[in-house]
């Protein structure tokens, strides 16, 4: 995301497996080139490819973020005298497995046995280890042909390395689980003999590297590696953020403006001071938005334990001045932006002539779809520890970009990149919430005032009042429909606050990678089609959640399928199927989508939107879910499809409502085409954990503004699903494709399809049609 | 002077009583295994044992903690095999693992007590702690793993 962000802004444009159930896909589509002037030209190609043919066009946009892609396995790879052979992880781990499944990949292709195999964390530094920022579920897609690389080029080192030892051809020595073979003399070695001799060799020309065939694959796409932490995670030993001790550590929370911009008008720390422990109170500036990642400001409690800095904080009196935010209302400003998309707004794709079928129109249906902003309250709230000293600064922290907070760190305090370590813990989750390092700006900012370490601890109502906010959002959707009930036109308005605002003066206008989310790129088959993008001012700090815009758009987009279905009286799943039309690999252009069309930063030839694989998600959940039969009263399916961060994923929920509106999910089906699925039971893991967090934001995740401050506070008014009502099996299906159909997004595609598929069998259940998230008990019960 | 145990080892403190036992276990003695999440004991990652009963040990305070035995994480089974870490493993139950610990110790004190729950018996006794990653539908398995050995 961030790097998106600084290309908009850059002055010039920059070019177990579970109950994972591996079905038959009966097509693969491959797209091999473009051709200019009529579009796109695609080959579908059925012929099988060696692993070799298959990386000649591995092309991926990993190669162009910041410090791309680095493929050197010195650099990633060691391996010691008694055989273990180390691994550098670059990936932050969040909950993905990332950590875990990157150097598993590396260990298949040299053949190590993952027994002996451990892992290092990487401390931020880009220009050494290629890009860091672990974010828009892209680690595997951008970073698996690297781990084989790595992993076949010390295969062959270890090889060379024996040859050279035994004077053999190295052609006839083999590299087999840990130990290099030559059957002619019967000598072998395991990697520990010889390990030292293979690493000072150079590594081999990328071009010349044998790749392992993917029936040799021990790990890869198996599903059997247990993520590297698991024994510290259930024995308590893992390391977070608030977790790392440095003696003569001071402890810190921080009271902010409950007004985003707001400053300080008057304090008294007196009662705070008097506090046993609490040793300094110390002002911080704040920034008004835009101000990327700086911190909100307020008033710092530096204590001997964070007991005696909460209390010292509870004891401060401050009165605020608001500033200009807090005129921000959540509810009057639902009803501006609904009042905005029923205007013409910034037209960022056309395709054919909507006015023109809408005045021609037999009918028209229209709907609108709104969304209250939603926090990310990953488990572990945002916490960091930071030591000033001689003027160099180290930093450990849960953080998803480590070079990044380096950068902005170094910038913030003015110590030089050199003198600024980046230490990564794990991260009791993310989901894009530390991508934002304002938690650890604070730690620095205050070691260095106070000249010892602290660590900065938010509590959970820090973290839920001053995040940066997924986006609220009305979409409106309008189609025609000619005599025969065919959509002839789609007009979509998309009004939301952009995350932009927190990075640039804000234009109330959306950018490029929002519109790319399921806006922009929408696969349907309809002959005219217009999207727009109204105003909307941000009044709070705009981040990114989980999925980001798809989330509103797949709520806005799939609910809507639906409701037309009814509107129609007929089944969704084939109108569903209808609008997504014939198989085809879209053509951006002929489609009149905008030029600067955002395909996740990855280049379109090779991630193209394919709604032959988005049908067969839809097709493949349906059919595990026994789509079309009766339901018992009370009961619905729904269904939802969308294609996000490169991967296609369907969703069927089943839900059972109560007389008190309570919804229940039994189970859920969700059908996934991430392409080649590296490590199917993390993959698993994943979509089921993302029907979870798609149930939190359908029922609970609702931020709301009174008078510019969170009405939220902690769990008590912004909760979560818990065991007590989750979807209770959540089934998931990935579809298979070999390696050379490139690994897609995993962390954050299964989330959007779920809240609009629960809404469709809301409907389908009561009859009730619900368009505002989160959905309340009385929503539902209100029928 | 408060007196109490924790994990085996008798300790004192001589500080506020109304400190929450989970600071004084991450701040002063570096058990960080219990984790902070929401510091209203709603949401469970704070989860320890005392005197064998879970309590919500960010509520939870020193005076209260006086005379008592506590258990944390780190002190539920000397070699990390307790039967509940086990099926945590077996289950691959955590994504990020930051409530794990507390998940732990809510499911291993549910178990002590009954041996062998009822679905329902899981769900009210695992109610109060949240998984942000979502990995219920593991944590319910792996407790009923737990109970039968299978």
């Amino acid at each position: 995301m961030l790097h998106y962000l600084n290309q908009h802004l850059a002055p010039l444009p920059q070019a177990v497996v579970g109950r994972a159930l591996i079905e038959n896909v009966s097509r693969r589509s491959f797209l091999k080139g473009t051709a200019a002037g009529g579009g796109l030209v695609v080959a579908m190609q059925l012929l099988p490819f060696k692993a070799a043919e298959a990386f000649e066009t591995y092309d991926h946009g990993g190669h162009a973020m910041p410090h791309g892609v680095v493929n050197n396995p010195h650099i990633f790879v060691t391996i010691d005298p008694d055989g273990t052979v180390n691994i550098m992880t670059i990936r932050s781990e969040m909950g993905t497995g990332a950590r875990t499944s990157l150097p598993m990949v590396i260990a298949d292709e040299m053949e190590a046995d993952w027994s002996r195999v451990t892992i290092t964390q990487a401390e931020g530094d880009e220009p050494k280890y290629g890009n860091q920022d672990t974010d828009g579920s892209r680690s595997m897609r951008h970073h698996i042909q690297a781990c084989r690389q790595m992993g076949a080029s010390v295969r062959h080192m270890l090889r060379q390395a024996a040859a050279d030892q035994w004077g053999v051809d190295v052609a006839e020595v083999q590299a087999v689980n840990h130990e290099v073979i030559h059957e002619g003399s019967g000598n072998r070695a395991g990697y520990g003999d010889i390990g030292q001799a293979a690493m000072a060799l150079d590594a081999p020309d990328i071009a010349t590297i044998a790749y392992k065939d993917e029936s040799e694959f021990r790990y890869i796409g198996k599903g059997q590696v247990q993520i590297y932490d698991l024994h510290d995670i259930t024995t308590g030993k893992a390391v977070y953020g608030a977790d790392v001790h440095l003696d003569g550590m001071k402890y810190a929370v921080v009271a902010r403006p409950p007004v985003v911009g707001g400053k300080v008008k008057s304090l008294d720390d007196s009662a705070a001071l008097a506090v046993p422990g609490v040793e300094q109170v110390i002002q911080l500036e704040g920034h008004m938005p835009p101000a990327k990642f700086l911190p909100l400001g307020g008033v710092a409690v530096v204590a001997s334990n964070t007991y005696a800095a909460l209390k010292g904080r509870e004891a401060l009196v401050i009165e605020w001045d608001d500033g200009p935010h807090a005129v921000y209302n959540s509810a009057a400003y639902t009803e501006e932006m609904k009042a905005t998309a029923e205007q013409p707004g910034k037209v960022i794709r056309s395709q054919g002539d909507v006015d023109a079928a809408m005045s021609s129109a037999a009918k028209t249906f229209t709907q609108t779809y709104t969304q209250a902003h939603m926090a990310h309250i990953p488990m572990e709230p945002p916490a960091a520890l930071a030591n000033y000293a001689d003027g160099k600064l180290e930093i450990w922290g849960p953080v998803q970009s480590p070079y990044g907070v380096r950068q902005d760190v170094s910038e913030y305090l003015g110590v030089p990149i050199e003198n600024v370590k980046v230490n990564v813990t794990l991260l009791g989750g993310g989901f894009g919430r530390k991508s934002k390092c304002d938690f650890v700006h604070e730690a620095a900012k205050l070691s260095k005032e106070v000249g010892a370490p602290v660590r900065v601890q938010w509590t959970r109502e820090d973290d839920v009042q001053h995040s940066f906010y997924h986006t609220t959002s009305a979409e409106r959707i309008e189609v025609a429909l000619d005599a025969d009930n065919k959509p002839t036109g789609w007009l979509h308005r998309s009004v939301a606050p952009s995350i932009l605002s927190t990075f640039a003066e804000d234009s109330g206008y959306q950018f490029f990678i929002e519109y790319g989310m399921g806006f922009a790129d929408m696969p349907f088959e309809i002959e005219n089609i217009r999207c727009e993008n109204g105003q909307a001012m941000a009044h709070t700090r705009i981040g990114w959640f989980r999925s980001v815009s798809n989330v509103p758009r797949a709520w806005a987009v799939q609910s809507f399928a639906s409701e037309l279905a009814h509107e129609l009286g007929r089944d969704e799943k084939e109108v569903l199927l209808e609008l997504i039309g014939s198989p085809r690999i879209i053509d951006p252009k002929a489609a009149g989508m905008p030029e600067d069309l955002w395909n996740y930063g990855d280049p379109y030839e090779v991630f193209p939107n394919d709604t032959g694989r988005l049908a067969h998600v839809v097709e493949l959940a349906c059919e595990k879910a026994g789509w079309g039969k009766e339901m018992p009263e009370g009961e619905g399916l729904g269904l939802a499809v969308h294609r996000c961060f490169l991967t296609y994923v369907a969703s069927v929920v089943h839900v059972k409502v109560e007389a008190d509106g309570t919804v229940r999910v039994p189970t859920v089906h969700t059908a996934i085409d991430c392409g080649f699925p590296a490590n199917p039971e993390r993959i698993v893991s994943q979509v089921q954990g993302a029907a979870v967090m798609g149930m939190t934001l359908t029922f609970h995740s609702g931020i709301t503004y009174k008078d510019g401050r969170v009405e939220q506070s902690n769990f008590s008014d912004y909760d979560v699903v818990r065991i007590d009502n989750f979807p209770t099996e959540v089934n998931v299906h990935i579809v298979p494709h070999k390696f050379e159909t490139h690994a897609t997004g995993v962390g954050e595609p299964g989330v959007p399809p779920i809240a609009p598929a629960i809404a469709n069998a809301i409907f389908n259940a009561t009859g009730k049609r619900i368009r505002h998230l989160p959905i309340r008990p009385e929503d539902v019960r209100d029928a | 002077m408060i007196e109490l145990t924790v994990n085996g080892e008798a300790r004192q403190f001589d500080g506020d009583p109304e400190t929450p036992l989970l600071w004084y276990l991450r701040d002063e003695l570096q058990l960080t295994g219990s984790k902070y999440g929401c510091g209203v004991g709603l949401c469970g990652a704070c989860t320890v044992h005392v005197d064998g009963q879970a309590q919500r040990s960010c509520t939870y305070t020193l005076a209260d903690a006086a005379g008592t035995s506590v258990t944390t994480i780190e002190g539920l089974s000397p070699d990390g095999n307790h039967p509940v870490q086990q099926a945590w493993r077996d289950q691959n139950v955590p994504q990020c693992g930051f409530c794990q610990a507390g998940q732990i110790m809510q499911a291993a004190s549910l178990l002590a007590e009954n041996p062998n729950p009822t679905d329902q018996d899981i769900t009210d006794s695992m109610v109060g702690n949240v998984c942000r990653c979502g990995c219920y539908q593991r944590i319910a398995a792996a407790v009923r793993q737990a109970a039968t050995g299978a």
